[in-house]
């Protein structure tokens, strides 16, 4: 319990550093950022009133404390578009994402976990190679490009599965339907990493001394791989899935522009597409925040599955 | 003459200890690189012709793989585009390469107050997601083959500073090091005539598996429309186009696609075998 109290704690910095970081992005635009967002046509009154908006006209260093206070209080600012709050925007759509990475995550492990395992008792007969050869295609697939193949397979073709994303009043075997595919298009990607360091991990393992004894003392070899060598695998697998979540995040908003599904994703094309600077800068932080929380998980668990990491 | 034979016989030997796989990428993508190179010449029209008459054709013998929505041949299209993104993969992954390897030793090297900022950093910047961080910087910067580079490159830099930072911690104390302090060599010369060539065999080797991770980056942000502005043919955003026309006519972008997946694939399969073929631990197996 203290353990994790210290770690939530070790996480504040990091994330005081990357708001900071964004906001000096956010601010490098060249030239002038009321410019930028009006484009080259647009009045002197009009792009004054819009630094005046956007609290341009004061100092770098207040614009800063602004912009940190605002954070304090949950205020991402106000979107330029729609003139709501970015915050109230986001939690708008964010169940929506939320639904489809922990679908994702659960498709990832589900094919991972087997295929790595097999792939790493079986080394360097077939099914070890059918195994690499499918990570590397899952690792050289671009999220977008293997949504729109099941998008064109399975729901234009053979109209398993909706193509335009489901409503919000859907009932639940709709909203299944939904979710399907667009996490399994995620899925599929992310079991390429872990079936990927699965294998290595195990085959590390298989080399230690107490393998040995496991099976001199008679242990099946299931139980062997299951009980003894997955088991003392497993932290440089959460290391990858807990890194992995800043690269389901960038595949998740592909993924929701191609499946059509409302969500943070759209929320920041959208962003893009409208210059809407408040509401990227809004949407970025609310993702820093999601991989610095997953960043802490992802140690929570090392404590969880090894006591010498939470009796240090 | 010799020494090049000697070069090439050695660069065949690392790559055969690669295996199968490290092969099929080198000619998957040395095809790949020659339709590049020889774009004007295979390609069957000019990439940006429009012909209205003939819109949006399914692939057929006249237009193997169709045309699009204004009439454009989409395999010269495809031939055209890979330019682009090879050239984009290529140039973002030398400057990541080239300023990430270069923090990396010095920061190394110097070690003390500057290293552990320097790796703070590192590390603010690759907990981010790099497709946010591309997204970010390429739409505050605007949307040009330029921006698209250093948007691209700023993703990958921090991968290679840490690459080269652990070996050259250890290098640093090693003693060929000291005997050429001691012969009054400057830290520079000692960075750079014996450090960085210690390292540079597995910067490359990590080289051509980011330069995957690139060309991936370059089309996805020109598929979310960050990349290199129409007319120009882009695999990102030829896939873009072809995304907006996806229920009439999916030839548009399923063969961008798979050109994109073949090309990310090839770098991949080379990189994943070269990386085994450096790996002493994997290398003893054999």
């Amino acid at each position: 319990m203290q353990y994790a109290l210290k770690r939530i704690l070790l996480g504040l910095p990091t994330l005081l550093a990357m708001f900071t970081a964004i906001f000096v992005i956010i601010r490098v635009v060249p030239g002038d950022a009321a410019a930028v967002i009006l484009g080259d046509q647009a009045s002197s009154a009009a792009l004054d009133a819009l630094r005046l908006e956007l609290g341009l006209d004061r100092p770098l260093s207040q614009q800063y404390l602004g912009f940190l206070g605002g954070l304090l209080h949950g205020d991402l600012g106000t979107s330029l578009v729609t003139k709501r709050p970015v915050l109230e925007e986001a939690l708008r759509v964010l169940p929506n994402t939320l639904e489809l990475a922990a679908a994702s995550i659960l498709v990832g492990l589900a094919l991972g976990l087997p295929l790595g395992i097999y792939a790493a008792i079986h080394r360097n007969a077939w099914p070890d190679y059918v195994g690499r050869l499918f990570s590397l295609i899952g690792l050289s697939l671009p999220a977008f490009v293997s949504g729109i193949l099941l998008l064109l397979a399975f729901a234009i073709q053979l109209r398993w599965f909706p193509v335009i994303g489901t409503s919000a009043n859907a009932g639940p075997w709709d909203r299944f339907l939904g979710v399907a595919l667009p996490a399994l298009n995620l899925g599929i990607i992310m079991s390429a990493y872990v079936a990927r360091v699965t294998r290595s991990s195990m085959l590390a393992t298989l080399g230690e001394d107490f393998v040995r004894t496991a099976r001199a003392k008679g242990i099946g070899p299931t139980a062997v791989a299951l009980r003894h060598v997955l088991a003392n695998s497993l932290l440089p697998i959460i290391t990858v899935v807990g890194l992995y979540f800043g690269t389901l995040i960038g595949n998740a908003v592909l993924t929701e522009i191609v499946f059509n599904r409302p969500g943070l994703g759209r929320l920041i094309l959208g962003a893009l597409n409208t210059r809407d600077y408040t509401l990227l800068q809004g949407l970025m932080i609310i993702f820093a925040s999601f991989v610095v929380l997953a960043n802490v998980f992802t140690d929570l668990a090392y404590a969880a599955v090894d006591p010498r990491i939470r009796n240090a | 003459m010799t020494a090049s034979l000697a070069i090439l016989r050695d660069t065949t030997r690392f790559i055969s200890r690669g295996g199968v796989f490290a092969w099929a990428g080198l000619f998957l993508l040395a095809a790949i690189v020659a339709m590049a190179a020889f774009a004007p010449l295979i390609a069957p029209y000019d990439p940006l012709a429009q012909d209205i008459v003939n819109r949006l054709l399914p692939p057929s013998s006249e237009f193997w793989l169709g045309t699009d929505s204004y009439g454009r041949d989409v395999l010269s299209r495809i031939i055209y585009g890979a330019r682009v993104s090879l050239f984009v993969g290529l140039v973002s992954i030398l400057v990541a390469m080239t300023l990430g390897t270069a923090l990396g030793v010095i920061s190394g090297y110097v070690g003390g107050r500057f290293d552990a900022f320097v790796m703070a950093l590192v590390d603010l910047m690759l907990s981010f997601p790099s497709l946010l961080l591309g997204m970010l910087v390429a739409a505050v910067l605007g949307a040009s083959i330029e921006n698209l580079i250093i948007a691209i490159a700023v993703t990958e830099i921090a991968p290679f500073v840490r690459l080269a930072r652990a070996p050259t911690l250890m290098l640093k104390e090693q003693e060929f090091v000291q005997a050429a302090r001691s012969m009054g060599c400057t830290h520079q010369r000692i960075m750079r005539v014996h450090i960085l060539p210690n390292l540079i065999a597995d910067i490359l080797v990590m080289g051509s598996l980011w330069m995957a991770t690139a060309i991936r980056t370059e089309a996805s942000l020109s598929f979310i429309g960050l990349g290199v502005k129409p007319p120009t043919a882009t695999w990102g955003g030829m896939i873009r186009e072809g995304f907006e026309n996806i229920l009439e006519a999916w030839w548009l972008a399923v063969f961008p696609s798979v050109f994109v997946f073949l090309t990310v694939l090839a770098l991949n399969l080379l990189g994943d075998g070269l990386r085994d073929a450096t790996d002493p631990k994997l290398r003893q197996r054999d």
